[in-house]
């Protein structure tokens, strides 16, 4: 459904999007994961035809997003940062006039606004003025205005910021639905959102894609290992040679809190080997007092700092 | 068409859901209202004097009221809207970025035409709005003026007004484009009319600049329409003056495009 071939945005020298490719299928809910100013937004803009891309190109069912602008602004419903609503208009109105500038036919406008404020619980709300509404009711406008047309693809542009953590439940379900009719792609800087709403995550980082796949499979690909953290009462050299002696570990780390203090170890190893019995067994039998011992998943918040720092030091 | 009358539709919506177009109409009204008295009973006064005098001296009154009244009357008017229209076109654009909107309007499948010229012709039926209670002075004083009423006059005048109108327009809502305030759009707008006013009084010096001011001077193309007379080439230069101000929104609109957003 969505084409993404090396795409680059350059302000000036600056490059805002650098050399991008991704692809969308159709019915996926793509997550844009990145810091802010990572060029979630700028990309989110060139896919919908507000900003030229520098290089690269991007097709939109089929169509690119440069050359057939109108094809691809009919067949996308886009839901900025800020939602672009008219506050002296009624919800219904509004999305009447949004139905009628995306072209649906005159005949199908109101059924199809009818449906948009279904989906987006707005019934109860259509003939409040929108400057009445609050922050979690024009957000859902927001998003009606995105889907009143029916298009194939939704963008949406940090669509939970900035509301409260019901709200953002009632949106991200709200997401979900979405998916079975329109493909989806929205941006964020809020991990769990990802894992709990999008198929597949790109996660981009200073203009870069710096990992594409599933939540599932980027928590267990990238922490490239199991990790066990002990807790240990003794002496840390004598603690270092112990664990050096148990195979399989690829990784230790001690770190020493004080004289009376437990030390306090993180080790890695190979994936798919759980050494937790072989570590216990090995510093009981070296006389240590073993304090604490368990096993560490790698959320996706670390695998994003580690991404996103990565890239940082290879920039530095 | 469909998407400019759509444009259209929601810029005349929210133009009377908010005060402004009260308040600029009401204003308009009151200080044009209070000039056509003046006017009207100035000239009244003279001609009283005058046939007096008249009568006197034994040469025949002369004088056309009614014409001198609207020529004098729309002369007020070419002034006061130079005041009047940046407060109309002061929010066209500039409202529009400042809610994020724009986004919204060219991610649609509207093109930009559509977009400048919807906006256009809301803003200057607002105008039109504004100007046509006037007429209600005309018809009162065509109901008891003796020689009658010029129509003629009263219809080039306001013809000359809608004209003159069109650019003033045009050119507020290109300023309005270019920024993000409605303060500054006003600001900026009042004055380059009030420049455009200033280049007026420059033109009326007899040298080769001031000639060449006269010829630019869009309230000296004017004063032909004030007296009666419809000159193709002043239609012509505010018409050209009026598309060349949507041709620089249209291109406004389109280096948002690639400046940075």
């Amino acid at each position: 459904m969505i084409e993404v071939e090396h795409l680059t945005k350059s302000y000036g020298q600056a490059r805002a999007v650098n050399d991008i490719s991704f692809k969308v299928e159709k019915g996926e809910i793509l997550g844009f994961l990145g810091p802010n100013g990572a060029g979630k937004t700028t990309t989110m803009r060139i896919l919908t035809g507000y900003l030229p891309a520098t290089a690269g190109a991007a097709r939109v069912a089929g169509f690119d997003v440069f050359e057939q602008s109108m094809e691809v602004r009919k067949r996308i419903g886009y839901l900025p940062e800020t939602p672009p609503l008219y506050p002296d208009m009624s919800v219904r109105g509004y999305l009447e006039f949004v139905a009628r500038i995306k072209g649906v036919a005159k005949a199908d406008i109101e059924s199809r606004v009818d449906t948009a404020m279904e989906l987006t619980n707005l019934d109860e709300r259509a003939d409040d003025l929108i400057k009445r509404l609050s922050r979690g009711y024009r957000q859902r406008v927001g998003i009606a205005q995105a889907i009143v047309h029916n298009p194939d693809v939704v963008i949406l542009d940090e669509p939970t910021v900035g509301l409260d953590p019901k709200q953002i439940i009632e949106v991200r379900k709200l997401i979900k639905g979405l998916a079975n009719d329109h493909t989806v792609i929205l941006s964020t800087h809020i991990l769990p959102e990802v894992s709990m709403t999008c198929d597949r995550v790109v996660i981009i980082n200073k203009g870069r894609i710096a990992a594409v796949d599933t939540p599932e499979n980027l928590t267990t690909q990238l922490k490239g290992g199991e990790r066990v953290y002990i807790e240990v009462r003794g002496e840390a050299e004598k603690l270092r040679s112990t664990l050096e002696s148990i195979e399989g570990i690829t990784n230790i780390n001690v770190e020493t809190r004080g004289d009376d203090a437990p030390l306090a170890v993180t080790v890695e190893s190979e994936q798919g080997r759980d050494l937790r019995a072989g570590i216990a067994a090995g510093l009981v039998g070296a006389g240590f007092e073993l304090l604490e011992l368990r096993g560490v998943s790698l959320s996706l918040e670390d695998i994003f700092l580690q991404l996103t720092t990565e890239e940082q030091e290879q920039a530095a | 068409m469909r998407g400019i009358l759509a444009i259209y539709r929601r810029e005349m919506g929210s133009y009377f859901a908010s005060p402004i177009a009260y308040i600029v109409i009401g204003f308009f009204l009151l200080v044009t209202g209070y000039f056509f008295y003046n006017i009207l009973s100035i000239f009244v006064m003279r001609q009283d004097m005058m046939a007096m005098q008249a009568a006197r001296m034994g040469s025949p009154p002369e004088m056309d009221v009614p014409s001198l009244v609207l020529r004098n009357f729309m002369g007020v008017v070419s002034t006061i809207i130079l005041f009047m229209i940046p407060m109309l076109t002061m929010g066209v654009y500039a409202e529009e970025r400042k809610r994020g909107t724009m986004e919204m309007l060219m991610t649609s499948p509207l093109t930009e035409w559509q977009i400048v010229l919807g906006k256009f012709f809301a803003a200057f039926s607002l105008y039109g709005v504004m100007l046509a209670p006037t007429l209600i002075f005309q018809v009162v004083m065509a109901r008891y003026s003796d020689p009658g009423m010029p129509w003629r006059v009263l219809g080039s005048g306001y013809l000359g007004v809608l004209l003159l109108g069109a650019v003033l327009v045009a050119i507020g809502s290109f300023i309005s484009s270019l920024t993000e305030s409605q303060i500054i759009a006003a600001v900026v707008t009042f004055v380059v009319f009030l420049l455009l006013w200033v280049l007026d009084i420059g033109a009326s010096g007899g040298s080769q600049t001031g000639g060449l001011l006269q010829y630019l001077s869009i309230l000296r193309h004017f004063d032909d329409f004030s007296r009666g007379v419809i000159d193709t080439s002043s239609v012509v230069f505010y018409l050209s003056l009026t598309v060349l101000g949507l041709f620089l929104t249209l291109r406004t609109l389109d280096s948002m495009r690639w400046r940075r957003a």
